[in-house]
């Protein structure tokens, strides 16, 4: 009970109208920040950090907290209008999201999404209240093998989610491990792939991936298409949010065991996007109709969208209890907290009780906030949609190559950008999946530095991931993922025998 | 360097000049934001230090112009090296550095020299402490020292930031003063290696005291020696009984380790001394303010302070240094 009294403690220092005000613009900061593909969470806190210097502790952590909520309300709005996902953990978002405004759903979807967000957060935010100091000791069992296990089975519960031909898959994601490789090695401290060239130094960013691939190459293809735009017979209805909550019930066991994969590899330091891939899975595998996910399915963007968020929040709780970031957006927020004079780890709780209840209180009432907010902005947002191609087309191209722009403030970045765009085009040309190779560009590199460590740690030897009753669990995990799907036939094939 | 970076960088100059010339008799200020290049990633001590100079000049307005910090961490910094090396002329472009300015071109062969910039002055050194996971037999550096030597090669595991950086490279030092190698793992940033080592997956880390502060005091980490010739000088408390000045240096426990860490300022190459006279003030301005003394204090850094022909004649020295060190480890790039 002491957590609640301590809770309710933090309420009454959020709750002033001073506060409140602060919520409402540092959530309306966030959304505009969460739109513009490329500027994201972590630079947007970076840029208005320094303004909160000068506002007394508790209300710049609120005001900064909302900017983050905003934030990750935003990047869902440019996924399912354009296909561009303006943070690693939307982009499983766009498989169902952007078909569904395609076929004049975008209130829906745009309704889902920010309903699943506000869930998968909620639960989270219960999650470090009650059970903060439990969970913070869980996650210091997560060591070289284990990441890679948690990574592994990503992996493997997303394998199969495509419709394409396995080859199609498997070539894909090559390419996105090789694109991964090039850049800095971790662990040998040496480069790779980069040929000389100082440009690719700093390797292929996700962002400019994503933004190239998703939101160049979808307009290139509606140029081929005759410049028209699909979305066109989006209403602007004020009772789609009703009436998509009522089909939102429907679907939780889904949210459900989204938020346990969000909250869990948001607590071990998985992290927001292999949870949204591996819900994503998940719900495709638990669904009796797995041929209509990708065509517009609004549990593909239930699933994903909980636990992102679920693991996005829970990720908060590592960095307060333990001083490690779970995220970039966290590492800027861990920045601001130093300089305020509060050092993050085992005794923050207890040190600071006023500034880390005062936190939680406002990750309540800032999700709350930015729901309302969020929610009543829907019908405005769809009815972009309604906008001519010629007009709506151009300003996205102008936006994405600001986004690309700004992920490292350099041109060579919008280049390559336009270039990923032709890729992009042809890939979908010629049927070639692009989910994968984003996967495999996401997480190649964290899982081979993982994979790499564990093996010095072990001196090459494989047993270190089977070595603990967690690692090998995982593990055992992930292969029964990886071969759910022959099961089946595999009992068939016994049975007739 | 793209087109529009050196047309930019040629008007700037040009800019320069002609408001020198029209301001002789005034000192140089900037005309727009300065960027404030960080090569590393966020969340670091580099980073945390930029972003709380910015805090600093911004509170305290000691500068017209907004301070913007930018990360280029690519290749191990070498990104963020090369833009303030190609925007010569530039007086709004400074970066803070870590020793990455030595063992990043020693390591990868990437084209770069601090003499291709122009050295500022030096903030602060930062220290190196050798820490153990405080559910470890060890209270002393001797006693984890000879154990080391006593058991095989390989039996012991040291985590660290990033591969042939100053973390490997006191651990090479570490594996010569034993005779006995130890396992090296690297991992992205020093707060990762930090959790390592209270996670009890290594045995070891050289953690920087802010890395570790926060775990130390409570009660999960424990420091064993300081690798610098004298003590700190941090007598408050951290824990109940201990403070930094407790912590003994390694060379007493029979590990004659020295490194410490440079946390300065480089401006671009071809600039003007009035303009780098403008940013030595600054950080000056920036030293005195009590802020910068509590984060000195937190992060247990060595404050010397150093400019001019004083700084580039330490900083030849600390890379001469390196380049020895890292010759014998067998990590200069081929």
């Amino acid at each position: 009970m002491e957590e609640f009294n301590n809770l309710m403690h933090g309420f009454s220092v959020a709750l002033t109208l001073h506060n409140l005000g602060f919520m409402v613009l540092g959530i309306t900061l966030g959304i505009l920040i969460g739109v513009l593909p490329g500027l994201g969470g972590a630079n947007g806190i970076a840029i208005l950090l320094p303004l909160t210097f000068s506002m007394d502790q508790t209300s710049a952590i609120i005001m900064l907290s909302c900017i983050y909520w905003g934030a990750l309300f935003g990047g869902a709005i440019t996924s399912i209008l354009f296909n561009i996902p303006g943070e690693p953990w939307s982009v499983a978002t766009t498989f169902d999201g952007y078909p569904m405004a395609q076929q004049g759903r975008a209130g829906a979807a745009l309704t889902a999404a920010f309903t699943s967000s506000f869930v998968g957060a909620f639960f989270a935010v219960l999650l470090i209240t009650f059970l903060a100091p439990l969970v913070a000791r869980f996650a210091l069992r997560f060591g070289a093998a284990e990441m890679f296990a948690v990574q592994m089975l990503t992996f493997c519960s997303f394998v199969g989610m495509s419709k394409e031909p396995p080859a199609k898959t498997l070539a894909v994601m090559t390419l996105g491990f090789a694109l991964a490789a090039v850049g800095m090695d971790t662990v040998t401290g040496t480069l790779r792939m980069t040929f000389g060239y100082t440009e690719l130094l700093k390797g292929f960013d996700f962002l400019i991936a994503v933004i190239g691939l998703f939101g160049i190459g979808e307009i290139l293809l509606t140029m081929e298409e005759g410049l028209a735009f699909k979305g066109k017979s989006a209403k602007i209805q004020f009772n789609v949010v009703l009436q998509t909550w009522k089909e939102l019930l429907r679907y939780w066991r889904t949210s459900l065991r989204s938020v346990l994969v969000g909250c869990w590899m948001g607590v071990t330091p998985g992290g927001a996007t292999p949870a949204s891939f591996m819900a994503y899975g998940l719900a495709r595998r638990g669904a009796k109709d797995k041929d209509s996910f990708g065509k517009g399915n609004i549990e593909g963007v239930v699933a994903p969208e909980t636990a992102a968020h679920a693991a996005g929040t829970s990720a908060l709780l590592p960095m307060l209890t333990l001083g490690i970031p779970g995220s970039p957006t966290a590492a800027v927020l861990l920045g601001g907290l130093l300089i305020w004079g509060l050092q993050p780890g085992p005794l923050l709780f207890a040190e600071k009780p006023d500034f880390v209840w005062g936190l939680i209180a406002s990750m309540y009432l800032g999700n709350i906030v930015g729901l309302i907010v969020v929610l009543t902005t829907v019908p405005w947002w769809a009815a972009i949609l309604r906008i001519p191609f010629s007009v709506i087309g151009p300003v996205i191209i102008v936006i994405c190559a600001i986004g690309a722009y700004t992920v490292h403030n350099s041109l060579f970045d919008v280049v390559m950008m336009l270039v990923f765009g032709v890729f992009g085009y042809l890939f979908k040309k010629l049927r070639y999946p692009l989910a994968p190779l984003v996967l495999a560009l996401v997480l190649g590199d964290m899982a081979e530095s993982s994979f790499r460590q564990s093996m010095l740690l072990s001196q090459g030897s494989l047993d270190i991931f089977w070595a603990n009753p967690l690692v090998a669990g995982l593990m055992s995990l992930s292969f029964l993922m990886l071969l759910w799907p022959v099961i089946p036939a595999l009992k068939h094939y016994l049975r007739s025998r | 360097m793209n087109k529009f970076g050196k047309w930019a960088g040629r008007a700037i100059v040009t800019a320069a000049a002609t408001f020198g010339l029209a301001g002789i008799a005034q000192a140089w200020e900037p005309t727009k934001p300065v960027e404030f290049v960080v090569p590393a990633g966020t969340g670091g001590g580099a980073d945390q230090m930029a972003r709380f100079i910015q805090g600093i000049v911004a509170k305290n307005k000691l500068m017209a112009q907004p301070l913007v910090v930018v990360n280029k961490s690519g290749g191990a910094g070498a990104e963020g090296f090369l833009e303030v090396k190609g925007a010569k002329g530039d007086p709004h472009k400074i970066i803070i550095t870590l020793s990455n300015l030595f063992t990043t071109p020693l390591a990868t062969g990437v084209p770069f020299n601090w003499r291709d910039l122009t050295p500022g002055a030096m903030l602060a050194l930062d220290q190196f402490v050798l820490w153990v996971n405080a559910d470890s037999p060890y209270m002393t550096a001797k006693e984890y020292i000879d154990d080391i030597k006593a058991k095989p090669a390989s039996t012991f595991k040291m985590a660290g930031t990033g591969s042939k950086q100053e973390d490997q490279i006191i651990t090479a030092m570490i594996d010569k003063a034993t005779g006995k190698k130890m396992i090296y793992v690297p991992f992205k940033g020093g707060g990762d290696v930090a959790v390592q080592l209270v996670g009890g997956h290594v045995n070891s880390t050289v953690n920087n005291p802010i890395e570790a502060e926060a775990h130390w005091r409570g009660g999960k980490l424990r420091p064993l020696c300081i690798m610098d010739n004298e003590r700190l000088s941090y007598t408050e408390k951290v824990t109940a009984t201990q403070s930094w000045a407790d912590i003994p240096t390694c060379q007493s426990a029979g590990v004659p380790i020295e490194y410490l860490m440079l946390r300065g300022i480089f401006l671009a190459p071809g600039v003007t001394q009035d303009q780098v006279d403008f940013y030595v003030d600054l950080f000056k301005k920036v030293r005195e303010t009590p802020e910068w003394a509590d984060f000195m204090k937190k992060g247990a850094f060595k404050q010397t302070f150093m400019s001019g022909k004083e700084f580039a004649d330490w900083v030849s020295k600390t890379e001469s240094m390196h380049y020895g060190l890292m010759k014998e480890a067998g990590f200069l790039a081929k």
